[in-house]
């Protein structure tokens, strides 16, 4: 555990010295940009866009550094050959790959804990009043950065068996296809051939489904979100990223390195 | 000598009266010397590793073939061979950062998937980069840390062996403003910073300067002589005969030979080397000139030993001032030559046949 935590401690190291939370300056930027803006327009609304485009612009900075950071982690080692120094220590390449994904899932919530709290002064500006309603916003954020850490689980299982740039289109389209597997299941029941249906089902429920995630339409309007979810949410993400990591750590660990 | 006496009269008294008794002493004691000998440091049996190659990885690039050698505690072992003979590959198989097609390989008596023998391992990798954005007293300290030392005990170590490798000034400086002879230290001392009882080192002294490689070679003798196995690949081949024990010749793929630098080159002189001072006007200057090569003011002929006598005669009868007469004998780098001379001349064979 205490070498997980060695890896994990220096790949937070090297993304805030890599400048990776360099982004937090175009978001805050951007939440000034938007108050400024928002003020102008309907009383009604204002929160909402506000809301809303936080949320935007939070999950999709967060995806942004989820995938290349993810994808670089590992490959970025192995084709510098920084692993083969550290691979002699007394460490096991699962222990790695785990330290390396404890490290940026936690370089995600710093990131995403400092851009909530931009989003929050910035509906305190609008709405000069921060109401417990709002807590639902916390919700979303919360479940951003679930959707962050099985992005990232992916980007490093693709990493440690292909190049960088067909990790990222696979992490990629593998999220764009996780968006809609709601759709997928609907197929189901146009009229199609039974083994179709069986395949797609299969599909379904074996690819990740990140339309679970999507709360954000809850959180602009102020809507509770059952805890129910919240917990299947967070179960779903934990088993999911266990799955996905223990493939990745079978992958890398009879990988020859170069 | 009371002792060696009693000794000899007992052993008399048991070969001569108790044949049998006697074997069963030499076999106990043969196996006690076994039992007490340690385990060789590294150990691999008919080690190989094939890659696959081409567009869908149908195709096999044969990198080492059955590799069987020992190194064993406490030798300092030259693993010499050309470029893309085999070394890098070896080294990493033992270090697991690839995998044997067939073979296996141990190392302190431990199979090499073991990562726990890596606590007695220093590894410094073929041009070694490390991550860039620390310094080289960041990179030691989380190097030490997989050895699990206390904090005082990491700035300890990490000051001594920044000493060592002369970057004391240089600690604090990212390592993206390293050179490549600077990062090369810094291997080296991430390499000996746990105080490892077997040094992998590979192409120690590629990168750096006729001062850096007197560096590494006094940091080699050190090790040495504080009782540490060391295994180093390099093609530098008067580094292999000052420092090692033992040495290894790969080509090819394939070890060819093994053994202390002078037996394995072989110590029968090939020839004599005579050099003389000639007048080119002297009386069969031209013909005995025309066998020598000139240097200075001096000329050399190459003769062989049966025929020294008859040339040194030749040459005073002409009136030369012989200035010495020296055996030749062949060095590591000729039998290295002779090597790669052969494999090349088998890869063209075999180019030419259509094989």
């Amino acid at each position: 555990m205490s070498r997980i935590l060695i890896v994990a401690r220096n790949t937070f190291r090297e993304a805030v010295r890599d400048r990776v939370l360099y982004n937090l300056v175009f978001f805050a930027l951007l939440m000034i940009a938007c108050a400024v803006l928002v003020g102008q327009i309907s009383m009604d609304i204002e929160s909402v866009v506000m809301v809303s485009l936080g949320l935007s612009a939070i999950s999709l900075i967060g995806l942004l550094i989820a995938i290349f950071t993810g994808v670089g982690m590992v490959s970025k080692e192995i084709d510098k050959r920084t692993l083969h120094a550290v691979l002699a220590k007394p460490l096991h390449r699962w222990e790695f790959l785990l330290g390396k994904f404890s490290g940026l899932v936690l370089t995600l919530t710093v990131n995403t804990a400092a851009m909530a709290a931009g989003l929050f002064l910035a509906m305190l500006f609008v709405k000069h009043a921060i109401v417990g309603s709002d807590t639902v916003v916390l919700v979303a954020i919360y479940f951003i950065l679930l959707k962050l850490s099985l992005v990232v689980a992916l980007a490093m299982l693709f990493s440690c068996f292909t190049s960088p740039l067909l990790a990222i289109l696979f992490t990629g389209g593998l999220y764009l296809a996780g968006l809609f597997l709601a759709e997928l299941r609907n197929l189901q029941t146009t009229q199609l051939n039974p083994q179709t249906q069986k395949f797609l089902a299969f599909l379904s429920y074996l690819l990740p489904n990140f339309g679970n995630y999507d709360v954000m339409g809850a959180a602009a309007h102020g809507r509770s979100i059952p805890a129910s979810l919240i917990l299947h949410n967070t179960l779903y993400t934990i088993l999911y990223c266990a799955m996905v990591l223990s493939v990745a750590a079978l992958v890398f660990s009879r990988k020859d390195l170069k | 000598m009371k002792k060696r006496i009693a000794d000899a009269l007992f052993y008399f008294r048991v070969y001569v009266f108790a044949p049998q008794t006697a074997w069963a002493i030499d076999d106990a004691k043969r196996i006690s010397k076994n039992e007490t000998m340690t385990a060789p440091a590294i150990e691999t049996q008919n080690l190989s590793k094939q890659y696959p190659h081409g567009f869908l990885h149908l195709k096999k690039k044969t990198s080492l073939q059955g590799l069987t050698m020992q190194v064993q505690s406490g030798e300092v072992f030259g693993f010499l061979g050309p470029n893309g003979a085999g070394k890098s590959t070896t080294i990493k198989l033992l270090m697991g950062i690839i995998f044997p097609t067939a073979g296996t390989a141990q190392i302190l008596g431990k199979p090499v998937s073991d990562v726990s023998m890596h606590r007695d391992i220093g590894y410094l990798p073929e041009q070694p980069y490390f991550y860039d954005y620390l310094t080289a007293a960041e990179v030691l300290d989380y190097f030490g840390r997989f050895h699990g030392f206390s904090a005082a005990e990491r700035g300890e170590r990490v000051q001594k062996v920044l000493k060592t490798v002369a970057l004391e000034t240089a600690g604090k400086i990212q390592l993206r403003k390293y050179s490549k002879g600077m990062l090369q230290r810094v291997g080296l001392a991430q390499a000996i910073l746990h105080d490892p009882k077997l040094v992998i080192l590979d192409e120690p002294m590629s990168g750096l300067d006729p001062v850096g490689r007197r560096e590494v070679r006094d940091i080699i003798l050190e090790l040495k002589n504080a009782g540490k196995t060391i295994l180093f690949s390099t093609h530098i081949l008067s580094d292999a005969e000052t420092l090692c024990d033992r040495v290894g010749v790969i080509a090819g793929g394939k070890l060819r030979g093994v053994g202390a630098p002078g037996s394995i080159v072989g110590v029968q002189a090939t020839g004599m080397e005579i050099v003389f001072e000639l007048a080119e006007s002297a009386v069969n200057a031209q013909q005995i000139l025309a066998k020598a090569t000139r240097s200075g003011m001096n000329f050399r002929i190459s003769v062989i030993e049966g025929e020294l006598y008859a040339a040194l005669g030749e040459l005073r009868a002409a009136g030369a001032k012989i200035i010495s007469v020296t055996q030749i004998k062949p060095t590591l780098e000729d039998y290295f030559l002779e090597l790669v001379g052969q494999d090349r001349a088998q890869a063209a064979a075999i180019e030419v046949s259509g094989k």
